[in-house]
């Protein structure tokens, strides 16, 4: 795995986590103990959690927005932890699709403005989605591929959509652009199970599409059936046993 | 949006919630306009009380105080503590450097009206509002004896017309015990609005005010025929004060020391300026007071936006996480924070002022006819643009507690949201 740290060429592994130990405070216990967490380029990776295991703490380490008391992790061949905050959030813009659990839209933007909204942020997902075809462009082409009436929805509000619609709104936010790593926070837990299947089909074959590897992390287990590769986070994460 | 993603962002949120920003902008605005207004009106009466006499280099009486002086030569609010003799007034009048003077004879009134023995120079002389001479409404001077001229609030408010009569009464009561009777006097003129003391005065010539009183002061006139008294020397022996005009300004100090040490009669010579900045002074404090509570009304404003920002904090703290996972920096939470706060106050200021000067220039005639109060200018200057920028500025600073708040959120919450 050693020729697989940053380089020119696209790295092998798009998340190699080592030895991270993590807590909100020094004086409260630890939330993450993990002494190995791979994902390769391109993996599917579904993560099982019970609620309050650390899922979306582990998340908020791998997006850079937390910082492990201990540990290395290495993102798409960069090591967020080594950058300047602001470096940190540059990086994040530009290399990582989020989608939430519920209300992932900003309510006050129009649907087309809510899905274009990384590319404000950063030079370098705008460009991609550019070289696409145009920002708004990709853009509707996205929301299309995740089923849904791209000219009829965009100028539409937020709120004006269904919840399995807007995941699908949040889901072509974070791809757009073509982010090398998409993190899901239990995208699916406000959906019933027809659209939940649905909409895990077609996330998981626009990150194919995309090249991107998706972090899905929930704690519903019957969801890993649709992934390369499926974790319980209980057994990663030795600071539940702990605690 | 690509340039300026926060300002945007900040914009679109405000339009979101569109009912509460209203409400803030109009706050601000009522609190701006308030200020302004207060601000505006407090200027202009300083302006115009100020400008109650203007083109008159020194103003001479008995000695007495300045402003006792100034009170009741210019304002006829109440008495001379002594009269001033002809001759007096003639050797001033004849100083060098003096170009003119104007006698007032003052002690009788129309009806709760003071009345004014002066000389048709006075109507050439006397100028208010910084250098606006009287102007006849209707008429003209009086030329003989039993001729007045009336301000206009005397004319409005008791209904007089030209060729009208008039009784003068002894003192200055509105209701007279002793009246002058035997010799009613003509109205040949009635003068403009002035929105100064003038508006409530009786003018009448000084051999009017002697002939009337040659009989004493508390008869009922003389019983003489206009024909006869115009035959006599009416010249008075006394005056009540003098207005003087100066060749030159420059003469103003050194002729007030030499009246002022006038050896033989008590006489004071004031400056009108300095005597009225004197008494604005004294009756400056309510004015000062209102300034101050339009300050708080603002000050009250402000923290209304402040109260918006922050109880709109814990609903968007979800906002700010998802700004958060696109790449938002923390700074950018801050900035959008701040920039909205700001953006409330300036869009209220911006309204207030405009409100102001919309009311300004409905209201100014009314303000200018009524009170008396002229207002300087009717178009927004640097001060207005200091107000806007102050009330942007302190809203951006009031703004900065939530925006730190939210920024300290948005850092402790990542992209999960603790609510």
């Amino acid at each position: 795995m050693d020729d697989l740290t940053a380089s020119a060429t696209a790295p092998a592994l798009a998340l190699k986590m080592r030895d991270i130990a993590f807590a909100y405070a020094r004086t409260q216990p630890p939330v993450i103990a993990l002494a190995q967490l791979d994902v390769r380029a391109g993996e599917r990776l579904f993560l099982r959690g019970a609620s309050g295991s650390g899922k979306s703490t582990l998340l908020g380490l791998i997006a850079g927005i937390l910082s492990p008391q201990a540990g290395t992790i290495e993102v798409l061949g960069e090591h967020p932890q080594q950058m300047s905050a602001s470096k940190r959030d540059g990086f994040r813009a530009e290399r990582l699709g989020v989608i939430f659990q519920i209300f992932n839209l900003l309510p006050y933007l129009p649907v087309g403005a809510n899905v274009t909204l990384p590319c404000r942020f950063s030079a370098a997902r705008a460009k991609a989605a550019d070289a696409a075809g145009g920002i708004d462009t990709e853009a509707k082409r996205l929301l299309s591929r995740l089923g849904l009436e791209a000219d009829s929805v965009w100028s539409k509000r937020s709120t004006d959509l269904s919840v399995g619609q807007q995941q699908r709104v949040a889901a072509a936010r974070a791809l757009i652009g073509r982010p090398g790593l998409i993190l899901a926070d239990e995208p699916t837990s406000a959906l019933d199970a027809n659209s939940r299947d649905a909409f895990i089909q077609l996330l998981t074959e626009e990150c194919d599409a995309a090249g991107a590897a998706l972090i899905f992390v929930s704690h519903d287990a019957a969801l890993a059936s649709h992934f390369d590769r499926g974790l319980d986070l209980a057994d990663i994460n030795t600071a539940m046993e702990t605690a | 949006m690509a340039r300026f993603p926060i300002l945007t962002l900040a914009l679109r949120s405000i339009s979101n919630r569109a009912g509460t920003a209203l409400l803030t902008i109009l706050t601000v605005a009522i609190s701006v306009t308030l200020f302004l207004t207060v601000e505006k009106v407090r200027h202009g009466a300083r302006a115009s009380f100020e400008n109650t006499i203007s083109g008159v280099d020194l103003i001479v009486g008995a000695r007495s105080s300045s402003v006792n002086l100034l009170l009741y030569s210019v304002f006829h609010i109440g008495d001379a503590t002594n009269n001033i003799t002809w001759d007096s007034y003639q050797a001033v009048a004849n100083a060098p450097g003096v170009a003119w003077t104007v006698p007032i004879s003052l002690g009788d009134s129309h009806r709760g009206y003071r009345v004014v023995g002066t000389t048709p120079a006075y109507f050439e002389h006397y100028q208010y509002g910084g250098g606006r001479a009287l102007v006849f409404a209707e008429g003209r001077s009086f030329e003989t004896l039993f001729e007045t001229v009336i301000g206009a609030e005397v004319a409005r408010a008791l209904g007089y017309q030209l060729g009208e009569e008039i009784i003068v009464a002894h003192g200055t009561g509105a209701v007279s015990f002793i009246e002058h009777d035997n010799n009613p006097f003509t109205i040949t003129g009635i003068l403009a609005p002035t929105g100064t003391p003038m508006d409530r005065s009786v003018l009448v010539s000084l051999e009017a005010i002697e002939a009337i009183h040659l009989e004493g002061p508390t008869g009922a006139g003389t019983g003489l025929s206009v024909e006869e008294l115009e035959a006599m020397d009416l010249t008075p022996n006394a005056i009540t004060a003098f207005f003087v005009g100066l060749d030159t300004p420059v003469v103003a100090l050194r002729l007030q020391r030499q009246v002022n040490t006038y050896p033989t009669e008590p006489l004071q010579a004031i400056i009108p300026g300095v005597a009225l900045a004197q008494l604005w002074g004294i009756v400056g404090a309510a004015e000062r007071t209102l300034a101050a509570v339009a300050a708080f009304v603002v000050l009250t404003g402000l923290v209304s936006i402040l109260t918006a920002v922050l109880t709109s904090l814990n609903e968007r703290r979800r906002e700010m996480a998802i700004l958060r996972a696109l790449g938002a920096r923390p700074g950018h939470i801050f900035t959008l924070l701040v920039t909205e706060s700001a953006g409330l106050a300036l869009a209220g200021a911006l309204l207030g002022t405009a409100l102001t000067y919309a009311g300004l220039a409905g209201f100014s005639p009314l303000l200018e006819a009524r009170f008396g109060i002229l207002l300087p200018t009717l178009v927004p200057g640097l001060y207005d643009l200091a107000i806007i920028g102050t009330v942007t500025l302190a809203s951006a600073l009031l703004g900065a507690g939530p925006a730190w708040r939210a920024y300290r959120n948005s850092l402790a919450d990542g992209m999960t949201i603790r609510v």
